[in-house]
């Protein structure tokens, strides 16, 4: 779209303006009145109104990581049950509800919302814009997460918490064999926990295609975008299957359907197949993201670009597409023709080539590099190791007739648990090490950083690389409890001293945390001497993200002058000055030409009551108060009306003249 | 110290190898099983074996020496590609080989070389195992639970349902494992080359009983295998059968609502089948070996030992439970 046609279309030109190109140093009376214009109301009123991307994105960080430990107490307990045998520390019950709810928070909790965390952050900031395309979805999508999370566990207290399982198989979790609110809290949280997913999904993508700043082309957009676009895009793809499937499941159980009921013709093996088709793109989903936070980190420990930027970009996408085509492995046992399993075992092999293409690229970055020993660079490098073990696992049950041995025995409780703690908790918390400067000021404490690494490095593989050897001993996973004659003694109990270790590894990082957030060293804009965006704002960064939009001319922006690739640089200091209001700048989705002043809505109460009176709803829902639920259907409608009401601020305004920018024309 | 601790918990995981009933990974038996094992090492063998290269090439790439230079120096981004091509073509060759192999060996263990001379069909209860033996005969069909007969040298097949939700048969020494699935009926076959005792697990999770669902499969020579079966074909002995008799009437009172025993008025379907209860070697789908005392054991404590078991504690007398151990004690 060129500028000329923008400008025909528009029917309001007297709106049109063409932004000022020039400076606002910290302190200048531009930056002051951004500073102004973007600042969120301090005390409780801009506590609920909020839209910064910043705000949510470290709200995100805090509550998936208090979810993590949630979920990480559930496993120590189940792990002190299942160190001796024959222990009734927990009756068969109380063991059902703690496996599962271990699952549904670490990773329907935990693993995606923690990455959303990190990407709603850091997407402004690495793409150069002021916010997010939509700021008041992005508030809905966090405050949905948050009361999803909180629904989840509302049964928790009165012993009556989901107890099937995180993939919750039918007819167990029918309304024949599970007549307690158990499941249905599952499936209603599952349904609400989806809308939160797909906003923020969709947020993310339009925000990649819209928001980059000029210069930014496809090209050079950092991996962890990459990562988290695909995982949107899949998400919006696999989320319906799932959200179907739990709503199919609360009307079998209270409305009297039988989508799931043999004895009126339903078919169980339809959940399992809804179930997959959404959880196997989720796996990729939820580590994709983090395996960008190490290709656009680790570089900067490694003093020199990542290896092979388009070759991991595209096996990026290359993974999720035949993530897409691979579900059938978790389903291996459950009678299909000899055919369709070899299609899907041999498509569960071969999608770990593009990850043998991410790997070799990482310690090619390492080797031709120089590695600086910090903390997040351990976590990272510990990453590699840990995601190559969990592949090699992955590889092991993609072969079908051994998969018929390993599936449902330890053997996959150790892969899946060397795949979401190696490739997401370990990444996660190297890149809070890493872009901890950046949310506070403030430096993490090396000495403690180097601490919790060894001991969570150490701490994890005594206690999840014995699973392998439990699994391949014939240890049916979710059983509470196991007699001697079993063989599966001292295999137990070293996995729970493991557990325990990693655990301290986890509080030491926790210290570190509190103890930095107040004496922590002072950071400035770009301790690590990083190369990317948003090491050129302020640590933290003010509301505004860039006092000026910057141009962008390379992937490695505060690098550009000593690598001398080229003669192009990008304009940092100096970029679009849009200071009349919420304003930032609207790109093309691939060549990143200025196309639209976007002005961007302001702080709102809407998105939270929305969040609530949804949320509200599926209570009414849950607990049959039918009139409630009508109430809150129609309260939602009302503030979504309010939200929407149309208003002449926002109007767009239109497409800058760019002509005179570093010799591109429009 | 540390060193010291590996050492001793890898003694002992090798020593509770060679114990573990369920170990398919070193003692797989028969052509439904064995190629899975082999092929279970190969792939295991390769995975330490990357799993090593990567360590070394990752910690070579970290520690490797490197000409001090500039602090501030930043390497150019170009270098580096061929790392990504050869790692992926190598991986992709590997990768390929392994499909090969591996869908051969799907191919062999999917059916047995000859048709089945036995069909059994195995249905998985909330937490036990039924398991009838076919014939075109309908007077040779006969039912029994937790345990199953097979001769060895020959292949057996098995029908998988499920009475309740789905459950997994699985006895890892013999074949893989297969989902009974409610409305369905999966089918597999085992082969033991080996005469013994193979135990099997459920190993879809199938609620609180789920622990505690175990099965055994005893392979024996044809011969023993025919007198099994032509004595599990008979119905309980007559002995003590008698409506005055104590004991049985109390197991008619109490027991019979969920237990069948052939040839008398106990019909019930919703436990075990209990006709020839004295010649299996373990009660309550594993939980305890079949001996007299344990028997009156499980009557009492059913839910103790077996939580949430549909079998409940019944509290007996002293004089019912020794009537009724002597009535059980016929059933041979």
């Amino acid at each position: 779209m060129t500028f000329s046609d923008t400008k025909q279309n528009h029917p309001d030109s007297h709106l049109e303006r063409v932004p000022d190109f020039g400076c606002a140093p910290v302190g200048s009376d531009a930056e002051v009145r951004l500073a102004e214009i973007w600042e969120t109301t301090p005390g409780w009123r801009g506590w609920f109104s909020t839209v910064d991307h910043k705000t949510i994105g470290l709200r995100y960080l805090v509550t998936a990581f208090i979810f993590l430990l949630i979920g990480g107490i559930e496993a120590l307990i189940m792990r002190a049950q299942l160190a001796l045998p024959e222990q009734s520390l927990l009756t068969p019950e109380q063991y059902n509800q703690l496996f599962t709810m271990h699952g549904v928070t670490m990773i329907f909790l935990y693993a995606l919302p923690i990455l959303s965390g990190f990407s709603n952050y850091l997407w402004p900031l690495l793409l150069g814009s002021r916010d997010m395309a939509f700021p008041r979805l992005n508030a809905l999508s966090y405050w949905i997460f948050l009361f999803a999370g909180i629904f989840m566990y509302a049964s928790f207290p009165l012993g009556q918490a989901p107890n099937a399982g995180w993939f919750n198989y039918v007819p167990f979790s029918g309304p024949i064999y599970n007549t307690g609110p158990n499941i249905d809290v599952f499936a209603l949280g599952m349904v609400l926990l989806g809308i939160s997913t797909t906003v923020g999904s969709i947020n993310f993508i339009v925000s990649l295609f819209r928001m980059r700043a000029p210069g930014m082309t496809i090209n050079k957009v950092p991996i962890l975008v990459w990562g988290t676009l695909t995982a949107s895009v899949a998400n919006l793809i696999a989320i319906p299957a799932v959200s179907l499937a739990f709503f199919l499941l609360w009307l079998d159980r209270q409305v009297g359907t039988q989508f799931f009921d043999v004895a009126n013709g339903g078919k169980p093996l339809l959940w399992q197949h809804l179930f997959w088709m959404f959880g196997h793109p989720w796996v990729y989903a939820i580590v994709l993201p983090a395996m960008g936070i190490v290709s656009d980190a680790l570089p900067t420990f490694c003093r020199r670009p990542l290896v092979g930027y388009t070759a991991v970009a595209l096996a990026t996408m290359a993974t999720m597409l035949l993530g897409f085509q691979v579900w059938i492995h978790h389903m291996f046992a459950t009678g299909l023709p000899t055919v369709a399993l070899s299609i899907f075992g041999a498509a569960s092999m071969i999608i770990s080539i593009p990850s043998a293409v991410a790997v070799f690229a990482w310690i090619a970055t390492i080797w031709l590099g120089k590695p600086v020993f910090k903390t997040a660079f351990l976590f990272f490098a510990g990453f590699i190791f840990l995601f190559v073990v969990g592949g090699l696992s992955g590889v092991m049950t993609a072969a079908v007739s051994l998969d018929l041995q390993l599936n449902e025995t330890y053997f996959i409780v150790a892969h899946l648990h060397y795949v979401l703690l190696g490739i997401n908790v370990f990444p996660v918390i190297g890149g809070i090490y890493y872009w901890f400067p950046k949310f506070t000021g403030r430096m993490m404490s090396e000495t403690l950083g180097k601490w919790s690494f060894w001991v969570m490095f150490i701490g994890f593989n005594i206690g999840f690389f014995p699973m392998h050897i439990a699994g391949l001993l014939g240890m049916p996973r979710r059983i509470y409890t196991y007699s001697s004659r079993m063989g599966w003694d001292s295999v137990n109990m070293i996995t729970s001293i493991g557990s325990f270790i990693f655990a301290i590894g986890i509080l030491i990082f926790l210290a570190n945390i509190l103890i930095s957030l107040k004496r922590g060293a002072l950071a400035g804009s770009n301790p690590w001497d990083a190369a990317t965006l948003e090491w050129s704002t302020p640590s933290p960064p003010p509301a505004y993200n860039f006092a000026v939009i910057p141009v962008i001319a390379s992937r490695h922006p505060l690098w550009e002058d000593r690598l001398n690739e080229n003669s192009k640089r990008s304009s940092l200091t100096q970029g679009y000055l849009l200071m009349e209001g919420h304003e930032t700048l609207g790109t093309s989705p691939i060549d990143a030409e200025p196309v639209t002043i976007l002005k961007m809505p302001g702080d709102s109460y809407a998105p939270f009551f929305v969040g609530l009176f949804v949320s509200l709803f599926f209570v009414g829902l849950l607990l049959h108060w039918w009139y409630f639920a009508g109430m809150t259907a129609a309260a939602c409608c009302i503030t979504l009306v309010i939200w929407m009401w149309p208003r002449k601020s926002l109007a767009q305004r239109t497409a800058p003249k760019t002509a005179h920018l570093s010799g591109r024309s429009p | 110290m540390n060193h010291i601790f590996f050492l001793g918990a890898s003694n002992a995981i090798v020593a509770s190898a060679v114990e573990a009933p369920l170990n398919y990974f070193l003692h797989s038996y028969g052509p439904a099983a064995k190629p899975t094992m082999y092929l279970g090492w190969a792939l295991a063998g390769l995975s330490v074996a990357i799993c090593f290269i990567i360590a070394l090439l990752l910690l070579t790439a970290i520690f490797r020496k490197r000409k001090t230079s500039n602090p501030h120096k930043i390497e150019s981004e170009g270098k580096g590609l061929q790392w990504v091509y050869i790692g992926t073509g190598i991986s992709t060759v590997i990768l390929f080989v392994l499909v090969i192999y591996s869908l051969t060996v799907l191919n062999q263990v999917a059916k047995p070389s000859q048709t089945p001379s036995i069909t059994i069909t195995v249905t998985g209860y909330d937490w036990w195992w039924k398991v009838e033996y076919e014939h075109d005969d309908p007077a040779k069909r006969f039912i029994t639970a937790n345990e199953i007969h097979i001769p060895v040298g020959q292949s057996v097949l098995i029908k998988l349902k499920s009475a309740d939700v789905i459950h997994a048969f699985w006895v890892p020494k013999l074949a893989g494992k297969t989902q009974m699935i409610p409305g369905l009926i999966n089918q597999q076959w085992i082969q033991a080359d080996v005469p013994g005792v193979y135990t099997g697990q459920c190993t879809q999770f199938c609620g609180v009983g789920h622990a505690h669902m175990s099965l055994e499969v005893v392979a024996e020579s044809v011969e023993d295998f025919e007198k099994w079966q032509n004595a599990q074909r008979q119905p309980a002995t007559q002995v003590l059968r008698a409506e005055q008799d104590s004991g049985y009437k109390l197991f008619m009172d109490r027991c019979a609502g969920c237990h069948a025993v052939r040839g008398t008025d106990a019909k019930g379907e919703h436990g075990p089948d209990l006709t020839h209860l004295n010649s299996r070697r373990r009660l309550a789908a594993g939980v305890l070996t079949n001996t007299p005392d344990h028997l009156m054991e499980w009557i009492g404590n059913a839910q103790l030992l077996k939580p949430g078991s549909r079998m409940p504690s019944f509290k007996l007398s002293e004089s019912e439970i020794s009537a009724l151990a002597l009535f059980l004690s016929t059933l041979d």
